[in-house]
């Protein structure tokens, strides 16, 4: 079993193969590029390096949100275009879990934090059960602090990973009342090998789409949308 | 001759498209998801919102246009897409998606900016059309006065200095009531009204004599609203619409009579959106005739944003050479005749 993977949601490009248990290859940049740019280029690169035909591989697994709108739509766009191209089945694996599955069973809940700006962040809570990532809060867009909150509730040991540990840091240490710890450098921000691996993982649980049925998942609406829902609550009030 | 297949994307703003394009002339398929119902909730395009709707449409307009054209990707010899200009999220969405189709079946990619597209459009409906011809190129976003000198060979005589035409358009209606997108409803309703009821200042530009401005005869519009509101007049909005586009109309007429005279041309074209307004076809025509130059305009189908014009630029720059990178990227502000 053969799975592409992609990751363009935040500030890391990547892209992995993995076959089986198999890494085969990974390209990890984390540089202010933009990914339109970069994607492809990784992918010819790795493909030219492991002699690989794109024929050969069963699934494109994307990140396919939370994280930034236009990243995500570089992914899904790339992602869906190849498994139109291939005929191949894409797989989404949802940002947070690709990157909560970096941490594989790591001790006590992991809890990845994308910064979302407006002093939210991206989130989710995870714990490995029996070696298999389960979801204690699926995905979310909250206010760091409302994180904070819930996690305190858990009385349980937590590892950070994520863009949004150096943003919000300072505002763990002094809110945080569990034990804690951030992730090192190799394994706390998106890779693609870990959305491959789960990815392959989905596939054979037949969580699959059609490219053409793919979209990400925002978590949130656009800023017009907002904005047009808000006025039209305030003019139902008056 | 063996036939020349492209496949060509355009997502540069509120359409979806894709469009198979045989030797550069013949459509094979022409398929267009337009978002404007959406965008009219919001007055205008919201950038965000059409890049989500490209997403979610952008395999769908493919595998029709696919399936309309009755060829598979292995018939195709090049993919070409519009890299610019337009939205840089709803370009990039095209974008990314051309280079993976692209990359995956070994083809060529050809970026093709969205102008030379607009442009290219008379080449469907009129196969004796070949460069040079001068062409007035009129949309939402763009007022532009060219020189087509060849395929892919642009020499700009004249810009507009602010709104594009078709920006006037939008907000002049907007102002008059008539909502998104202004220019059909100005036309629409411009036919029930004296196009000589108000005379609205037609803008000259003194050092280029072939560059526009609409914000001019747009805050004229708006003035003259104020006025009639503050003494309390009802205005005649039919008459207000007629003898705003008249005044649109006239000076894109006059300045592309003054620019075919003084460069020789005897084949003058317009292109773009705002190409589709019935009353300026028909006094450029008019003008045309008067002058005895030949006149070329693309059906309304082909006026608005769609892929087949995109196919036919692909085609001719395809045959010049032209090929991008895996490295591709969207470029909100390329400029014509630049890549």
């Amino acid at each position: 079993m053969k799975i592409l993977g992609l990751d363009s949601s935040g500030i890391v490009a990547s892209v992995a193969v993995v076959e089986d248990d198999i890494l085969v290859a990974e390209y990890t940049v984390n540089y202010k590029k933009t990914h339109s740019q970069t994607l492809l280029p990784m992918l010819d690169e790795i493909a030219k390096m492991t002699e690989l035909d794109l024929n050969t591989i069963d699934a494109i697994a994307v990140a396919a949100g939370p994280g930034s709108f236009t990243g995500l739509r570089i992914g899904s766009a790339t992602a869906k275009g190849l498994g139109l191209a291939l005929k191949k089945p894409l797989v989404a694996v949802p940002t947070v879990e690709g990157l909560a599955y970096n941490l594989y069973d790591t001790q006590g809940l992991i809890c990845p934090i994308m910064d979302a700006r407006r002093k939210q962040v991206y989130t989710g809570i995870y714990r490995f059960e029996a070696h298999r990532l389960v979801t204690v809060e699926d995905q979310m867009a909250v206010p760091m602090e409302e994180l904070i909150t819930k996690l305190n509730a858990y009385q349980q040991p937590v590892t950070f990973l994520g863009d949004g540990v150096p943003v919000f840091k300072d505002l763990i240490a002094e809110k945080l009342t569990v034990p804690y710890t951030f992730a090192p450098a190799h394994v706390n921000k998106q890779r693609a090998a870990a959305v491959a691996a789960l990815g392959l993982v989905y596939y054979k649980e037949g969580k699959i789409q059609t490219a053409m049925e793919h979209i990400p998942d925002y978590l949130r609406v656009s800023q017009a949308e907002r904005e047009r829902a808000e006025r039209e609550k305030k003019e139902q009030q008056s | 001759m063996e036939d020349t297949l492209i496949l060509a994307i355009e997502s540069s703003c509120d359409e979806t498209a894709a469009s198979v394009v045989k030797n550069g002339r013949t459509i094979l398929s022409n398929v267009i998801s337009s978002q404007i119902e959406l965008h009219k909730l919001y007055g205008g395009v919201v950038p965000e919102i059409a890049s989500r709707k490209h997403i979610e449409k952008v395999n769908q307009v493919i595998e029709e246009a696919l399936k309309e054209a009755d060829v598979t990707l292995d018939d195709l010899d090049a993919i070409g897409v519009t890299y610019g200009p337009g939205l840089v999220g709803a370009l990039l969405v095209g974008v990314a998606e051309a280079k993976a189709i692209a990359y995956a079946k070994k083809l060529p990619l050809v970026g093709v900016h969205h102008i030379e597209g607009h442009v290219s459009a008379n080449y469907i409906e009129h196969p004796d059309l070949e460069p040079p011809f001068l062409c007035l190129i009129v949309s939402g976003g763009h007022t532009h006065l060219v020189i087509v000198k060849d395929y892919g060979e642009f020499e700009i005589l004249g810009r507009t200095r602010d709104d594009a035409a078709g920006e006037a358009f939008d907000k002049v209606a907007r102002a008059i009531g008539l909502g998104y997108p202004g220019g059909p409803k100005i036309d629409k309703l411009s036919k029930e009204g004296n196009p000589n009821a108000i005379v609205f200042p037609k803008a000259k530009i003194g050092d280029c004599p072939y560059d526009f401005s609409f914000s001019g005869v747009k805050s004229a519009v708006l003035n003259y609203l104020n006025q009639a509101q503050m003494k309390g007049e009802d205005v005649n909005r039919a008459d207000l619409a007629a003898s705003f586009q008249k005044a649109v109309v006239d000076v894109l007429v006059e300045h592309t009579m003054q620019a075919a005279k003084d460069y020789h041309m005897d084949k003058v074209a317009i292109a773009g959106g705002v190409a589709s307004n019935g009353t300026l076809r028909a006094a450029m025509e008019e003008a045309c005739q008067k002058h005895g130059y030949k006149f070329y305009r693309p059906s309304p189908i082909f006026c608005t944003d769609n892929a087949a014009m995109i196919g036919v630029a692909a085609y001719y720059e395809f045959k010049k050479g032209t090929r991008h990178g895996w490295d591709l990227n969207a470029v909100p502000n390329l400029r014509l005749g630049e890549r």
